[in-house]
């Protein structure tokens, strides 16, 4: 009974479709039309996205203060062979992240003597899943399967920086990031008010720099709620199409946006007949590799190890996406 | 890049890079001071100073913000406090 509750009205925000509903009647705008009800959801998404948004980057980002770089490198001191990869996994999920900052993380970790499957473990899972994504999984489409996802990422991230140092890639990562100084900062102390500023800060950052993608998104999202027929998506990225998971994966690479953004795409897709795993890998790749970031991993890294990285990350995302479709009709 | 310059930015070039320094020029404006401030965007100088968190502030070589845009008067605070 509480749980619905929850889901429904708190993480699903049932409330604000209603009224939303009300008020587009109020003004003579009909929501069962095509029209009306693609402005519905334009609106309904847009403000839903955007309230989960600032109240979850506002709350991780205050999580996030006390998980600096420099404290996720020296726990991952603290542990050895695949506890590490699994710690590193854990902890790119709260440490803050951003792809302008991922070569002098990749240099730090590394000048700290941490193996580069280890780093790697990190830098597969900071973007792949974060406490964000986990929070808004569950708002769409239910806490198994955000928690499931969650998981699965975890396990990619783990066993993808396993692979790395199996291999033994480390020739493949430019010199310089083995021959920077080793020098320790120490972490600023922060007090409550500078955390809550931060918090604050990286909310209202966050919310300005991912608004654009979330307007796409959700109009995307929109178009396809109202006016794509189920059987063209059905038969593209449904039962009919055994490849749809390649298909959404192969697709969501190169783009680039932010969970906020592919949500609004999955949840239209999902009504209208497509997979859930189809859904899911297609916003695992579109947040976990995207061109920037790899080009600007390229900078640290030679092409081999880029290639393996992008194809662990791809194989992953695509046995996720399939493992998906098979479980889907016992998790929603 | 001169030894000279006291002021140096690091970072990739991204767009919280370019914010923290145009807050420095505002800050140095407001102070009337008259110093040069560099970019320095090469990565392994800015390793060098163990950052792993850009944008970052460096004075005198020292490292005295990282990870964050700083805002004009916390900047001014900063150089008040060195000067």
């Amino acid at each position: 009974m509480i749980w619905d509750f929850i889901q429904n009205q708190i993480m699903g925000m049932k409330w604000l479709a209603s009224l939303i509903s009300s008020a587009l009647t109020a003004i003579g705008v009909d929501v069962s039309s095509r029209w009306g009800g693609s402005l519905q959801f334009f609106i309904f998404d847009t403000l839903k996205i955007c309230l989960l948004l600032c109240i979850l980057i506002f709350i991780i980002s205050y999580i996030q203060s006390y998980f600096p770089p420099e404290r996720s490198k020296k726990i991952l001191g603290h542990f050895k062979g695949i506890w590490a990869n699994c710690i590193a996994a854990l902890l790119g999920t709260v440490t803050p992240f951003c792809s302008c900052s991922s070569i002098p993380l990749f240099i730090g970790f590394t000048s700290a003597g941490l193996p580069i499957g280890v780093t790697f473990s990190f830098l597969i899972s900071s973007p792949m899943v974060d406490l964000g994504s986990l929070v808004l999984l569950m708002s769409i489409f239910g806490a198994k399967v955000a928690v499931i996802y969650v998981a699965l990422g975890l396990i990619i991230a783990v066993l993808g920086g396993t692979l790395i140092e199996k291999l033994h890639m480390e020739k493949y990562v430019e010199s310089f990031i083995f021959s920077s100084g080793k020098t320790d900062l120490q972490a600023p102390s922060l007090s409550q008010k500078d955390r809550l500023v931060y918090a604050k800060d990286q909310m209202l950052g966050t919310l300005r720099k991912v608004l654009p993608y979330i307007l796409i998104g959700v109009g995307i999202g929109a178009v396809i709620h109202n006016w794509i027929p189920a059987d063209w998506v059905e038969s593209v990225l449904g039962q009919n199409n055994p490849f749809g998971v390649v298909l959404a994966v192969l697709i969501g690479i190169p783009m680039y946006a932010d969970i906020f953004g592919t949500i609004p795409v999955a949840e239209a897709l999902l009504a209208k007949g497509a997979l859930l795993g189809v859904v899911l890998s297609f916003m695992m790749a579109v947040t976990t590799l995207s061109l920037p970031s790899l080009v600007m991993l390229r900078k640290a890294v030679k092409p081999k190890l880029l290639a393996l990285f992008i194809g662990i990350c791809t194989a992953g995302i695509i046995a996720v996406g399939y493992l998906f479709n098979a479980i889907q009709k016992f998790i929603i | 890049m001169s030894e000279k310059t006291r002021i140096k930015i690091l970072g990739g070039g991204c767009s919280r890079c370019k914010a923290l320094e145009a807050s420095v020029q505002k800050a140095l404006a407001s102070l009337g001071i008259d110093e040069k401030i560099d970019h320095v965007t090469d990565y392994s100088q800015i390793a060098a100073y163990g950052v792993m968190e850009t944008p970052a502030l460096v004075i005198d070589e020292k490292v005295v913000s990282y990870g964050k845009v700083l805002k004009p008067a916390e900047v001014e605070k900063i150089l008040k406090s060195i000067s």
